[in-house]
């Protein structure tokens, strides 16, 4: 694959860039910028703040990450297959289909086990 | 050095990837450490695309970007304590010790193969004739080539999930 073919990419990725600098140097320097202890407070003209904000985060969101990067990693292993599945027929689609039925075990387990529910 | 677009972008990625791995390390907020390691990650997909690797490049941003760092980011949010800016960190020259040994023995693992052993063989190939992805899939399903550690990449993952699921599932029973 040729590098020009990413010069979409690349565009996109540059006006992203400009833009989102464009949008805070803008709102900086048009924008009112005077702070106060009250303005800057968590809840601004609401009760006063009891204690630290920060509580410990479930470790269900580790559990989410953790099988969020397993189902990105099957996704990574259908991209090529995908790619070349045409050329390679009924033979890849069987190999194709233990791969996904050893994963598909995985799932049921998950499911069953109530770890894709939050509680 | 021929000084034409890929020189730009190569030396632009390598700015990103440096400068977001020091972002990473200077950081004393390690939330916003995990955010540099982001930037630091999107650089090394960039110098991917430009060594003709593209699906290793897909694979640094949907896999590394998309889902490691943010496991990072919770694993951040798990710790009780370690986001709040007053933490300090005070063990600075053991870690400036240990990263410069660490870094003599990356850059030596990186020089000696292409510039002491046989260059010829060793250097990086960057024209035309390299495997793309179709290959790749091809070599996946393969019988004679890679469909073994395919299938058991598959159990793995699925090893992976079940072990995910009772190590954390435990961990919340005993939190009740």
């Amino acid at each position: 694959m040729a590098l020009e073919q990413f010069a979409p990419a690349g565009v996109m990725i540059i006006i992203a860039t400009i833009l989102a600098f464009i949008i805070l140097v803008i709102s900086r320097i048009f924008g009112p910028h005077r702070p106060t202890f009250r303005k800057n407070a968590p809840y601004e003209s609401g009760m006063k703040p009891i204690g630290p904000a920060q509580r410990r985060v479930p470790v269900r969101f580790y559990l989410v990450a953790v099988l969020f990067i397993i189902f990105d990693v099957e996704v990574i292993f259908f991209l090529p297959w995908a790619v070349a599945m045409r050329d390679l027929g009924v033979y890849g689609l069987i190999v194709m289909g233990v791969f996904t039925l050893m994963l598909i075990v995985g799932f049921i387990y998950e499911w069953k086990k109530g770890a894709l529910e939050w509680e | 050095m021929e000084f034409n677009f890929i020189t730009v972008a190569f030396i632009v990625f390598s700015l990103i990837t440096l400068g977001g791995a020091i972002g990473v390390v200077t950081c004393i907020n390690l939330f916003r450490g995990t955010i540099w390691l982001m930037v630091s990650l999107f650089g090394v997909a960039g110098l991917m695309v430009l060594l003709s690797a593209e699906f290793l490049a897909a694979v640094q941003v949907l896999v590394y970007i998309g889902a490691i760092a943010i496991l990072f980011t919770f694993a951040v949010m798990l710790t009780r304590s370690i986001t709040s800016d007053k933490m300090r960190f005070t063990r600075v020259w053991v870690n400036v010790i240990s990263a410069g040994i660490l870094f003599v023995l990356f850059a030596l693992g990186v020089i000696y193969p292409v510039w002491v052993a046989n260059a010829a063989t060793h250097f990086p190939v960057t024209d035309a004739g390299l495997a793309t992805t179709t290959d790749l899939g091809v070599a996946l399903v393969s019988g004679s080539q890679f469909v073994l550690p395919f299938e058991v990449a598959g159990l793995l993952l699925t090893a992976a999930m079940i072990g995910a699921i009772v190590i954390a599932r435990d961990a919340d029973d005993e939190g009740n």
